[in-house]
């Protein structure tokens, strides 16, 4: 990236992970698999990490980066705990279809 | 020829991000995620943070994908067991996202960034660097992270155990 006429602007990558965090939004309303609704996450998390980085690369700053690394400690975790749950789950009620969990709805 | 590889891997991040949403068939989601993943560790070496795009590659393409691959495998999840949503629904769910990004970007585009206009050449993202932040400001937040994987460890097998009726 030293040359001035290859240098990729940061509104670029603004650009990407807005659209990879509503593509992950979509995913989440559109479809009713509760696996699929977790990749889904998971997109999210690595868009807003993608701008995290993106952030600190730009402004010569490492802290956005360790950020990062504790976001990928934590999505570990929860990915760990949420298929946990959907294996209880499935045993269960014999589904991943999340409108059958529908016993706390009011 | 930077801008050229920023092209490619974008395109290659939409696509299969798009594909894990649109696919019928939960493993072909789970493949098209395993490809997003790694083209989303090339854009983090494009911004020059090697250690974070190692440890991503590690910790989602080698860890996580392994835990999707196994429950989807488990559960025997395929396309005759895939629950629909009504056209209406996801009609509503495509024009809703769509709103938001137009919002996201809408904001964005009001904002000056005049700081952040030409990336420094900087050796931030290598592990020295990182691995020095980590050990000196961020001890206390990392040593907590251990007792985080501790308890979601301890949960994951307790919510995965067969319950003895």
């Amino acid at each position: 990236m030293g040359h001035t006429d290859q240098i990729i602007p940061l509104n670029w990558y603004l650009v990407l992970s807005t659209f990879l965090f509503c593509i992950g939004v979509m995913g989440v309303l559109f479809r009713r698999n509760a696996i699929i609704m977790l990749m889904c996450i998971e997109i999210m998390l690595n868009a807003v990490n993608l701008l995290l980085v993106s952030f600190s690369a730009y402004s010569g700053n490492s802290d956005g980066q360790v950020f990062v690394f504790f976001i990928m400690v934590v999505a570990a975790a929860e990915v760990a705990v949420g298929l946990a749950l959907m294996m209880s789950i499935y045993r269960n009620i014999g589904s991943t279809d999340i409108d059958v969990l529908n016993k706390l709805k009011w | 020829m930077s801008q050229l590889i920023f092209f490619i891997l974008s395109a290659m991040t939409i696509a299969s991000a798009l594909v894990v949403v649109f696919s019928k068939h939960p493993m072909y989601s789970v493949l098209s995620l395993v490809v997003c993943f790694f083209t989303i560790a090339g854009h983090y070496i494009l911004l020059n943070a090697q250690f974070l795009a190692i440890t991503h590659i590690i910790v989602y393409a080698g860890a996580i994908m392994v835990l999707f691959l196994f429950v989807v495998m488990l559960l025997n999840l395929n396309r005759e067991s895939e629950p629909h949503k009504p056209g209406k629904m996801k009609f509503a769910a495509t024009i809703s996202a769509g709103m938001l990004f137009l919002i996201l970007i809408a904001a964005m585009k009001s904002t000056t960034m005049e700081t952040f206009s030409f990336p420094p050449p900087s050796t931030n993202g290598m592990i020295q660097h990182v691995g020095q932040r980590l050990f000196t400001d961020y001890l206390l937040p990392f040593e907590i992270s251990s007792i985080l994987f501790l308890s979601a460890m301890i949960g994951a097998v307790v919510l995965a155990k067969k319950e003895k009726h």
